[in-house]
């Protein structure tokens, strides 16, 4: 079956998100836009990814819990986990290798925590926006004990993206599945690109508010919704 | 300033010398001879030299490189150097020995 997805999507942990892409807005915005699978990706942290989690299966959408890694080569790339669990062991690790800096409120945003009813639990202080001290293929081989999914980010951008940063997606690491940035015209993009033709190429939105959310754009054809299903199709095209 | 490759590739000739981070950048802008000035350690600044026949990548700042970068560099006859002094100073020392 063809399910539409969006597995890129920042909630009000992000700094640089809108603080009301709370859990049951960001679910209810991917209803009305005839998603079936969204992911919460906020820079470096899962924090919400639970409280997402309960309100899409109450919305009968699927959501996966995921993190925005920045690397240490400032590399953004998308990771997305079969649960929660490991999940926050990949947060455990990620913020393990983070420079303990506070977040400026001012300068970055709010950076807030909340629960399924779109309560405010807490503001986190650590900060975000910046990269962990671990390299592309340690972090792919550390999402891969977690049995989890690595997409490196809005490749066409000119910053915070493999193809920038790297040159090319290196060869020691074997990944199926590259994203594009919303606004990207992808068979312009590959025209031009052409060595990324043997990637699987999805287009996410990157939403940092409620109106970028994707439409039903992008589409991932699996026997069933289920996140181990996804994972191995984005990872090994199976 | 410390090699981290061996003795392979030191008689290779410098003809110019380019600082940027960015791979792509210098895919696009760096010259054939040139010395590289990056604070990248990661395995694709290997790839990068060897496409553009840089023979030198200099690391900054004492700027830890991983193991797998110098032996891909070694196998490309592609020096690595070390330094504690920043790109800036490494810069201005080139100019003194290039001018």
């Amino acid at each position: 079956m063809k399910y539409y997805i969006d597995l890129h999507i920042h909630s009000s942990l992000s700094p640089c998100a809108e603080n009301d892409m709370t859990p049951n807005n960001i679910v209810k915005m991917a209803v009305i836009k005839g998603l079936d699978i969204i992911a919460v990706t906020d820079h470096n942290s899962v924090e919400n990814a639970e409280a997402v989690l309960k309100c899409a299966e109450k919305a009968g959408i699927l959501a996966v819990p995921g993190m925005e890694l920045e690397t240490r080569e400032e590399v953004h790339v998308v990771c997305l986990f079969p649960d929660i669990e490991k999940a926050m062991k990949m947060q455990d690790v990620v913020y393990k290798a983070m420079p303990p800096l506070e977040n400026r409120e001012d300068i970055f945003g709010e950076q807030i925590i909340v629960d399924e009813n779109d309560n405010i639990r807490k503001k986190l202080k650590r900060m975000l926006l910046i990269a962990a001290d671990i390299g592309l293929e340690e972090a792919f081989h550390i999402i891969e004990k977690l049995n989890g999914a690595m997409i490196p980010a809005h490749i066409d951008r000119d910053s915070y993206s493999i193809i920038s940063n790297l040159g090319m997606v290196p060869n020691e690491i074997s990944i199926n599945c590259l994203e594009v940035s919303r606004v990207c015209d992808l068979d312009k993009y590959l025209e031009t690109n052409p060595q990324l033709k043997k990637f699987r190429v999805i287009k996410s939105s990157d939403a940092h508010n409620l109106g970028d959310i994707l439409e039903r754009e992008t589409f991932i054809e699996l026997d069933k919704k289920d996140i181990i299903c996804l994972i191995n199709r984005l990872k090994y095209n199976k | 300033m410390r090699v981290l490759t061996g003795d392979k590739g030191l008689e290779r000739e410098i003809t110019g010398v380019y600082v940027c981070d960015l791979l792509s950048w210098v895919m696009s802008h760096a010259n054939k001879g040139d010395a590289w000035i990056t604070v990248q350690t990661h395995l694709n600044t290997v790839a990068v030299a060897v496409l553009l026949e840089i023979p030198c990548i200099i690391v900054p700042e004492g700027i830890k490189v991983e193991e797998a970068t110098i032996k891909k560099a070694s196998e490309e006859n592609i020096v690595v150097l070390s330094s504690e002094m920043s790109a800036y100073e490494i810069c201005w020392r080139a100019h003194e020995i290039l001018h």
